[in-house]
Order: structure tokens, then C-alpha cells, then sequence
């Protein structure tokens, strides 16, 4: 009987990831489930208040409030995103000096930092000096994201999508540069056409790639932070005031660090159940 | 080393060490047996035993946020309801 053998000598090169993520990631973890059951006034003082905090978060309508807005946010920029990223991939060139214009051009909107992005986008949609507000409001348009919630969410939107979209492109245009010339010779002896093309070849072979970029904006979008609140600071009033921004105002504003941890808890939970259930709806049909 | 700023209790450090058990439980199973029991169950999923714990645990703990959110604590029905829960998809998933 030929039995296998097993080399365990690669668990060695993962070790020192293995350490890393146990500091960066596990025990950080651990002292947030920690803070979740507790009370703390600082002085590393703390008093025990079992699931308390649980029961006062899920009761609470202003989480209710921030993670409705945080569904409605992730779900329209993914609606538009992916479609979007798909269709500029699907127009750009693959051959010719033209690739590395559009690729170059594609890719500067993820060089810029979060902050700045929020910043500029601020600016550019003042309704009185900015280049976009006064646009809009010139066309008879009554836009001013500073003041109306309509107008907020839309500066909010635009700005995701004008900063992630080139994720997506990027993402899909490395898809279809990988799809060998033969599959469209031999669909266009067959006479396909556009739409099936791209339904039985593009869209196939793209899918590992579109799986990884939905799960990586799915994550990041329903994580952002720096973005809005640079852009409305979660206004006017609360109606950009997504999870994260909720969180931070709770415990770094109000310093109530057993809610924060007891919520931050719930959102982790919420990601990763997500997260799961987007991965696992898009490659169960692999195996097969 | 003092490790005073994690804010360690008892409850806290079971929930760790139970966590800790499975893992060790899991590695002494594949161990034992090889290959990660992998199939197909009634959700149409090809899991393995990896996949069919991390299950448990994520659904665990949707389970007692459900019904700290229903009914309030104590939440030992709860743990009876994640038990069951982890044996049927043990069993099925």
C-alpha cells in the first residue's frame, strides 16, 4: 500500500504570519470581546455587566438607523460599481498604445487617499463654489449636500463610485485580457453574437475576478469611514451617519467603550456573515 | 507581563478556551482522520469539517443575538437551541 506523505516543514514559512495576526488581529479581538461585557470609566477600572451592551445595542434605533443606511449605501454602490467597472473593461482596449493611457488613467483614483478624496469632493460639491454644485444648480437644479439629505447621499454616492469603479475595471479588464483569442474565432464562426459573447465567454471567465471584486467593495464599502465623513461628517443631521461613523462617534465621542465594543462586535459578525454568504452563493457552482 | 488592559474575566476566558478546544478538537480529528470529511449536504455546499464548524460557530452566535434581541438574557436556551443547531449541521450541512 503507497501511503502518502505529508511535508509539515511549510507550516515554518507561515509561522511568523501566524504570530503577526495573533498580535495585529486575535488580541485586539480578544480585548474588544473583553470590553464588550463591561463598564469602564478609564483608569483601567472595569465592572462587570454581562450582555448588557448586546441587548442595548440591538435595541437601539439609532443602530437600526446607521445599519439600514449602511445596507442602503453597500447595496447601491455595488448596483452600480460592478455593472459600471464591467461595461468600462468591456469598452477599453486590449492591444495598441491606448492600454496603458486607460490603465494609468483607471488606476489614479486609487492612488489618492481616502481623506483627500472626501476633502476634494467636499470642495468641488459646495453648491456655491464648487465646480459640480454650481453646475448642478445652474441647470435649475436645488442641490446643496450640506443641507439636504437627497443631496448628501447623491454627492456620497458619486464620490464611491467616481473612487472605486477603477477597482472593478481594473479587476474585469485582467478577466478578459486572459480569455484566449481562439474563443472568439471560434464564436464568431459560429455567429455570435455581442450578448453572447460576452454571456457564454466574457462573463464566465471573468466570474473568479468579479467574485473578488465584489467581495473586497462589499467589505470596504460596508467598513468606510474616512470618505463620508471628511465629505458630510454623517450630515446633515444623522442621514450619512453610516455604521462606522456611529461606532467612532460612540466610543471615541461619548467614551462609552462597552457599546462601542458590544456594537463593533454585532458589525464584525454582520460582515462575516456577508461576506460568507456572497462567497459561498458565488463559487458553489465551482466544484461542478 | 500584566495584562490588565485586556480586561480579562472568567466568562471572557472560557468563551476563549472553548474556542481554542474546537480548534484543538479539530486539528486531532483531521489527525485521526485525514482529508477533512469533505461532502456535499443537504444545503448543496461542498464542505468540510473546517467549513461545517465555522457554520456552527457563525450561526451560534446570530442565535444568541437573536434572542437576547427577542427575549432578553439569560441565554441558556440559547446555548441548548447552538447545540442543536451544531449537531444538525454536523449531521446534515
Amino acid at each position: 500500500m503507497i501511503r502518502k506523505t505529508t511535508n509539515q516543514k511549510g507550516w515554518l514559512f507561515v509561522a511568523p504570519v501566524v504570530l503577526l495576526v495573533a498580535f495585529n488581529a486575535v488580541i485586539p479581538l480578544m480585548t474588544v470581546v473583553n470590553y464588550s461585557i463591561q463598564e469602564t470609566f478609564g483608569d483601567n477600572v472595569f465592572f462587570f455587566e454581562g450582555v448588557k451592551w448586546f441587548e442595548e445595542v440591538l435595541h437601539s434605533e439609532r443602530f437600526h438607523a446607521a445599519l439600514m443606511r449602511q445596507l442602503a449605501f453597500t447595496g447601491m454602490i455595488l448596483a452600480i460599481e460592478v455593472p459600471l467597472g464591467v461595461a468600462i473593461a468591456l469598452a477599453m482596449p486590449r492591444k495598441g498604445p491606448w492600454v496603458s493611457v486607460c490603465l494609468v488613467l483607471m488606476a489614479l483614483p486609487l492612488l489618492i487617499p481616502w481623506n483627500v478624496v472626501g476633502a476634494m469632493w467636499n470642495i468641488f460639491a459646495l453648491p456655491d463654489i464648487g465646480l459640480l454644485g454650481r453646475t448642478i444648480n445652474a441647470l435649475g437644479i436645488d442641490y446643496n449636500f450640506t443641507r439636504q439629505p437627497g443631496s448628501a447621499w447623491f454627492t456620497l454616492i458619486l464620490m464611491d463610485v467616481w473612487h472605486w469603479t477603477s477597482l472593478v475595471v481594473l479587476l474585469a479588464y485582467a478577466g478578459l485580457s486572459s480569455i484566449p483569442d481562439a474563443f472568439y474565432q471560434a464564436a464568431k464562426i459560429d455567429g455570435a453574437g455581442a450578448w453572447a459573447i460576452f454571456r457564454y465567454i466574457q462573463l464566465p471567465k471573468m466570474k473568479r475576478v468579479l467574485t473578488i471584486a465584489i467581495l473586497l467593495r462589499f467589505m470596504d464599502s460596508f467598513m468606510i469611514y474616512t470618505e463620508p465623513f471628511v465629505l458630510t461628517g454623517g450630515g446633515p443631521g444623522n442621514s450619512t451617519t453610516l455604521l462606522s461613523i456611529d461606532l467612532v462617534k460612540i466610543a471615541l465621542g461619548q467614551f462609552d467603550l462597552g457599546p462601542a465594543a458590544a456594537m463593533s462586535l454585532i458589525y464584525f459578525l454582520i460582515i462575516l456573515l456577508l461576506s460568507w454568504v456572497f462567497y459561498t452563493l458565488m463559487t458553489r457552482n465551482e466544484a461542478n | 507581563m500584566d495584562l490588565s488592559w485586556m480586561a480579562w474575566t472568567w466568562h471572557t476566558a472560557v468563551f476563549f478556551c472553548f474556542i481554542a478546544a474546537c480548534l484543538i478538537s479539530m486539528m486531532v480529528w483531521e489527525w485521526c482522520a485525514p482529508g477533512g470529511g469533505a461532502r456535499r449536504g443537504i444545503l448543496a455546499l461542498d464542505t468540510t469539517r473546517g467549513d461545517r464548524l465555522f457554520i456552527s460557530l457563525l450561526g451560534s452566535a446570530f442565535i444568541n443575538l437573536f434572542w437576547l434581541g427577542l427575549f432578553g438574557p439569560p441565554l441558556w436556551g440559547a446555548i441548548a437551541v447552538c447545540l442543536a443547531f451544531a449537531f444538525c449541521v454536523f449531521r446534515w450541512v
